[in-house]
């Protein structure tokens, strides 16, 4: 794909034997959100977690801006600007909201730049600056989200991988985070490679998306031809209007496979 | 009550040794979750770099100190990054025998080195045979600058982890490793500075200890009340080292003179046992415990 900062190759990731992806190939437009669609234990966050060199691929390649990173590690991969708000936050706990956005900003020296940058997430999430000085750990769920979007915004990345931000949030909560996110995409340009299990929310926000089964991406289009399919209006968008019949539209035969 | 000052004193000063070998085991533990027991060891190698330099080499005391400390510090590097780091990520088991082995080779070494042996050693401090009058009590100025030093060291330390980057960044890899290499914080490498630095303090204690009881192949022993003094604070935690340590020392000099024979020797443990019987996790622990 023309225009695209990151693209992934055919790549295979591994636990020790446990294989998490069969052969994942995607690209993502500079300066766009993609997508990345796909129930439990798909490997959602094994792409990110390869992407961002937390586990190396066994096979495939990665390219970043031109550069094959493949292999690199974590470090120099914040330095290049992939930046990755983890599945979960991951909040430094014993330290103070300041500390854990200087931590984002480790990699960088532009003092200058780290100090706008942090009044800029201020800006986005102004709850963190009223906490600034109390320990992380004692945020709620959703200030810890913001948290760690906001840190990982402080190491002035181009591209941010965003795993599950919606993860145990309230739908309110969840609008206004994704509003956040549209608002850093637009207002700062920053790709984002987006993560989620809340399928509704990711494609409204997105422009292109993948869904991923098992290791393997199994459908690709624009976000907003892939509301309009069938299967992922049945196994992903159903979910709300479906949810007091429980799980059992999880175990439909998909059509895909 | 001059008695008692003096006992005070002089069970503050030696629980300043136990406090700072006891933060080099909690720093260590809380950065890669490994117990060092060669950290006396550790102390007593820096004991003898003291006392080459400044006795040996005819260096004035506070050369010999920094001499010391930057050995030291570049030893203990040294060992995490050939001697440990092949090993982490094997059973504890593993990385406890080969700390236990890596202080029996340095002791070995030690007696082997000429000019060093088994013998006992004395650093010469500017500040020997000195007194100061404390409230009718004769204080040793030696005993009195073991204490100080160690505050100012405190001090130091604290200011590091408090405000400087890579002080920040070494908190946050003991809190979460992982969320450290998403930040791009390179773990290896500040684990390696914490060995670093873990070594440079034990080896300050050393040259602390000197003046009381010398420099010997089996200082290191001193570990031993040390260890305790690290498990009343609640492993793991800074200030809980620092003040276990003291109150070991406290209650070793006082059980020393008000009891019996013997008891200066078991007052850790029995220490110990009773903070633990009341405080499982000791003085400082964390609240959050893995529960069984
Ligand atoms: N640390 C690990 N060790 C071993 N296997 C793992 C590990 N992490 C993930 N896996 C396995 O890899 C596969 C993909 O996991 P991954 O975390 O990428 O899924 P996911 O799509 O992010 O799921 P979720 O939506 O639940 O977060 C799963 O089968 C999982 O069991
Ligand atoms: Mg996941």
């Amino acid at each position: 794909m023309s225009g695209a900062i990151l693209e992934l190759k055919n790549i295979e990731s591994s636990y020790g034997p446990v294989q998490a992806l069969r052969g994942v190939s995607l690209a993502v437009a500079e300066g766009k959100i993609a997508t990345v669609l796909g129930g439990n234990g798909a490997g959602k966050s094994t792409i990110l977690k390869t992407i961002s060199g937390i586990i190396d691929p066994n096979k495939g390649q990665i390219t970043y801006a031109g550069k094959e990173i493949a292999g690199w590690e974590a470090d120099r991969i914040v330095r290049a600007g992939i930046s990755h708000v983890p599945e979960g936050r991951e909040v430094f706990p014993l330290l103070s909201v300041e500390d854990n956005l200087r931590m984002g900003a480790y990699t960088r020296s532009d003092r200058d730049g780290v100090a706008r940058d942090m009044e800029a997430v201020y800006g986005y999430f102004p709850i963190l600056k009223e906490r600034a000085k109390q320990d992380a750990g004692l945020l709620s769920g959703g200030q810890q989200q913001m948290l760690a979007i906001a840190r990982a915004l402080l190491s002035a990345p181009r591209l941010m991988l965003l795993d599950e931000p919606s993860l145990g949030l309230s739908p309110l909560l969840t609008k206004e985070i994704f509003e956040i996110i549209v608002r850093i995409n637009r207002e700062r340009g920053t790709t984002i490679l987006l993560v989620e299990q809340n399928a509704q929310m990711a494609l409204k926000t997105a422009d292109f998306g993948y869904v991923l089964e098992v290791g393997r991406i199994v459908m690709e289009d624009t976000c907003a031809n892939l509301m309009q399919k069938e299967d992922i209006k049945e196994f992903y968008l159903g979910m709300k209007e479906q949810s007091a019949r429980g799980h059992r539209r999880w175990k439909k035969k998909k059509t895909w496979r | 009550m001059a008695q008692f000052l003096q006992l005070a004193l002089s069970g503050i000063a030696i629980g300043c040794v136990y406090a700072l070998v006891a933060l080099g085991f909690v720093l260590i533990y809380k950065a890669t979750e490994t117990v060092n027991f060669a950290q006396g060891d550790v102390m007593m190698l820096g004991g003898f770099f003291a006392y080459t330099a400044t006795a040996l080499m005819g260096w004035p005391y506070w050369a010999g100190i920094v001499f010391a400390l930057a050995v030291m510090a570049i030893f203990g590097m040294a060992a995490e990054r050939i001697v440990l780091r092949p090993v982490l990520g094997q059973a504890q088991f593993t990385v406890v025998m080969v700390t236990i082995g890596v202080g029996y080779v340095m002791r070995g070494v030690v007696t082997m080195t000429p000019g060093w042996g088994t013998d006992t050693y004395k650093i010469a401090t500017p500040f020997a045979e000195k007194v100061v009058n404390i409230g009718g009590a004769a204080i040793s100025l030696e005993q009195l600058m073991i204490i100080v030093m160690t505050a100012a060291l405190c001090a130091v330390l604290f200011a590091f982890f408090r405000f400087t980057r890579i002080g920040i960044a070494m908190q946050a890899t003991s809190q979460n490793q992982l969320a450290a290499y998403y930040m791009g914080i390179p773990v290896a490498r500040v684990n390696t500075l914490i060995w670093g630095i873990s070594a440079a303090v034990a080896t300050f204690a050393g040259i602390l200890l000197a003046p009381i009881t010398f420099v010997h192949a089996n200082m290191g022993f001193i570990g031993l009340k040390a260890f305790p003094a690290a498990v009343v604070g609640g492993f793991g935690s800074i200030p809980g080292a620092i003040v276990g340590g003291l109150i070991i020392g406290l209650v070793e000099s006082f059980s020393g003179f008000y009891l019996p024979e013997g008891f200066k020797d078991i007052a850790a443990y029995i220490v110990v046992l009773l903070v633990l019987m009341f405080k499982p996790s000791g003085l400082f622990g964390e609240k959050l415990r893995k529960k069984v």
